[in-house]
């Protein structure tokens, strides 16, 4: 329970700093701004509001409304009934990790699954339980990296085919740290063999997407093996839903696995709360930022999960933690959990397969439509760039007008691709809905 | 509590042997006790490091709590105990013999006399408890 504190506390707190009023406190705010004119219309009843937020919340188009195309790292998948009904039942709904976690074996146990369960898909030897995003997990493994030489490497090199966003969170956490994190300006069309010569003793971290931003799946084996012999690590940032069809990057002999697990089950949302995969090899472990959770036996010999390594964290090892962000979204991560468990190993290929086999429909389709090509001829998933012949955003408000929801305009973060649109196709799109796509297209320059 | 007399002692724990100009650098008996169970050593100089009085040189992880070990002199590192990280339990069973953590060239003596010995170590403790 929260008890505020009462007028005889705050009085004491007052006299102890040797402040007169509450307001005094206050002083170095300019009076102007202390009570702003607030300018409000009149109070309104609830139910009026009500239906003012409701006239509000219709004015939005989402993917109930539209047919999506869009994805660039936020992906629309089905997320079966029951997801949501275990994630909604109340001991782990209303759960938050207490300081004494033990008593709670059903948030540890979901955890320790959510654990197994990465790091079977990613071939790594240790998940931790997640952190807020697939940008943060990105900016943490940057941390790590720099923990993990001690300061003495401080060179990050992120690939320009990383996602935009992963890359500024990237530098917003580094903000006023020795970390040098940097995008070579390289051919985008290149693949990873273009990052070496940027890659020297310096190099703590080199950070690629798998598959790219553009879609593009590649076999980062050779740029472990040499970003190893430079001295350095290799995190892959990846899309988890991929994984149930291509080689876990554990394969290519990647230290660090990041990714954004909202595909997982989660549903899309401008903000979040989404889910960010944080895996990593196990003579890393210490380094590991997060929560750990492992399974031992209790003084009865029952199964039993506790908090492991803790040694590693905020609360012991304080400002010489590697970081002091250690919250996840523990619904989150059990969401996925569920969602990996009720699919299981088959359904989620399947679920991947289903991906794939749509989307190399729908870019066959366009890249025979006259104006439209693709942008790369290499190996991809579920997602392709395609050169339009007008601006992708001309185009797009085009298929919004047919109530479709274009693909992301790549001119937004990469200048002189103001006509190329990222499009993402999941198992959500059917034929008649890609077949629409084309038919839009198609008119899209003529009209 | 076991202090031996042929070391220098910190007030943060650590001790120093010093033979021939080089000092062998590790903690005290009383510290691991205070750690209890060490899991976790890691040494974070190399040999050839430049290092300076205060400079952390390990990090000592135990079941409860994680703690750095502070060099109780300056100079240059000539040996690292690379075999204590594979065997930590060695700081709480051998923390003046087998469980050395860096061996360190001294560069300034005169370091040594702000430094304990054994019975100012002694007293420091008594009055702690």
């Amino acid at each position: 329970m929260f008890i505020p504190h009462t007028e005889a506390d705050r009085e004491a707190m007052l006299r102890t700093i040797g402040v007169d009023r509450l307001d005094d406190l206050f002083q170095d705010v300019p009076a102007d701004y202390r009570f702003p004119d607030l300018n409000l219309p009149p109070a309104q009843t609830e139910m009026e509001v009500m239906m003012e937020l409701q006239r509000l919340a219709n004015a939005n188009e989402g993917i109930s409304d539209l047919i999506c195309f869009l994805g660039a790292g936020a992906y629309n998948h089905y997320i079966p009934a029951a997801v949501d009904a275990i994630t909604s039942r109340g001991e782990f709904l209303t759960a938050y990790t207490p300081y004494q976690p033990e008593i709670s074996q059903g948030t540890l146990q979901a955890i320790f699954d959510y654990q197994s369960l990465i790091t079977a898909l990613t071939g790594m030897d240790v998940s931790n339980a997640s952190h807020y995003d697939g940008a943060t997990a990105v900016a943490e493994a940057v941390t790590m990296a720099y923990a993990h030489f001690r300061g003495k490497k401080t060179k990050i090199v992120l690939s320009p085919s990383l996602h935009p966003h992963y890359r500024a969170t990237v530098e917003t956490y580094n903000q006023g740290t020795e970390v040098q994190a940097f995008t070579p300006e390289i051919d985008l069309s290149a693949g990873p063999d273009a990052l070496l010569p940027y890659i020297d003793g310096s190099t703590a971290l080199v950070i690629v997407q798998y598959p790219d931003f553009f879609g593009r799946i590649y076999n980062y084996t050779d740029l472990a093996e040499k970003v190893h012999a430079a001295g350095g690590l290799l995190a892959i940032a990846v899309n988890p839903l991929a994984l149930g069809l291509l080689t876990p990057p554990g394969e290519f002999g990647a230290d660090i696995v990041v990714g954004e697990g909202q595909p997982l089950g989660i549903p899309l949302s401008f903000g979040g709360p989404y889910l960010g995969i944080f895996a990593t090899r196990k003579e890393y472990v210490r380094k590991m930022a997060g929560r750990l959770v492992g399974e031992t036996m209790d003084n009865r010999g029952q199964r039993a999960y506790v908090l492991t390594l803790t040694a590693r964290e905020q609360h012991i090892r304080r400002e010489k933690a590697t970081s002091n962000i250690c919250t996840n979204q523990g619904l989150m991560a059990l969401a996925s959990t569920v969602y990996m468990s009720l699919l299981g190993k088959n359904g989620l290929q399947q679920v991947a397969e289903l991906c794939y086999h749509k989307a190399h429909y729908a870019a066959d389709q366009i890249a025979a439509i006259p104006g439209y090509s693709l942008w790369s001829n290499s190996p991809y998933f579920h997602e392709f760039v395609v050169q339009c012949p007008l601006p992708a955003a001309e185009i797009n408000a085009h298929l919004l007008e047919h109530g479709i929801l274009g693909g992301y305009e790549l001119g937004k973060d990469y200048p002189g691709m103001e006509n190329a649109m990222l499009l993402a196709v999941t198992e959500m799109n059917s034929k008649e809905e890609i077949d629409l796509l084309v038919d839009i297209l198609s008119e899209a320059p003529h009209d | 509590m076991n202090i031996p007399t042929d070391l220098k002692f910190t007030k943060n724990d650590e001790w120093v042997r010093v033979v021939d100009n080089v000092g062998t650098v590790g903690i005290t008996d009383f510290a691991q006790e205070q750690l209890s169970d060490i899991v976790y050593v890691e040494i974070v100089v190399a040999e050839g490091d430049e290092v300076s009085q205060g400079d952390s040189c390990a990090t000592l992880e135990s079941v409860k709590a994680a703690a750095d070990v502070y060099l109780p002199v300056s100079g240059k590192v000539v040996s690292v105990n690379e075999s204590l990280p594979d065997s930590p339990e060695g700081v709480n069973t051998d923390p003046y013999g087998a469980a050395w953590m860096v061996k360190v060239e001294l560069s300034d003596l005169a370091e040594l006399d702000g430094l304990m010995d054994p019975t100012s170590y002694a007293a420091f403790l008594a009055s702690k408890a």
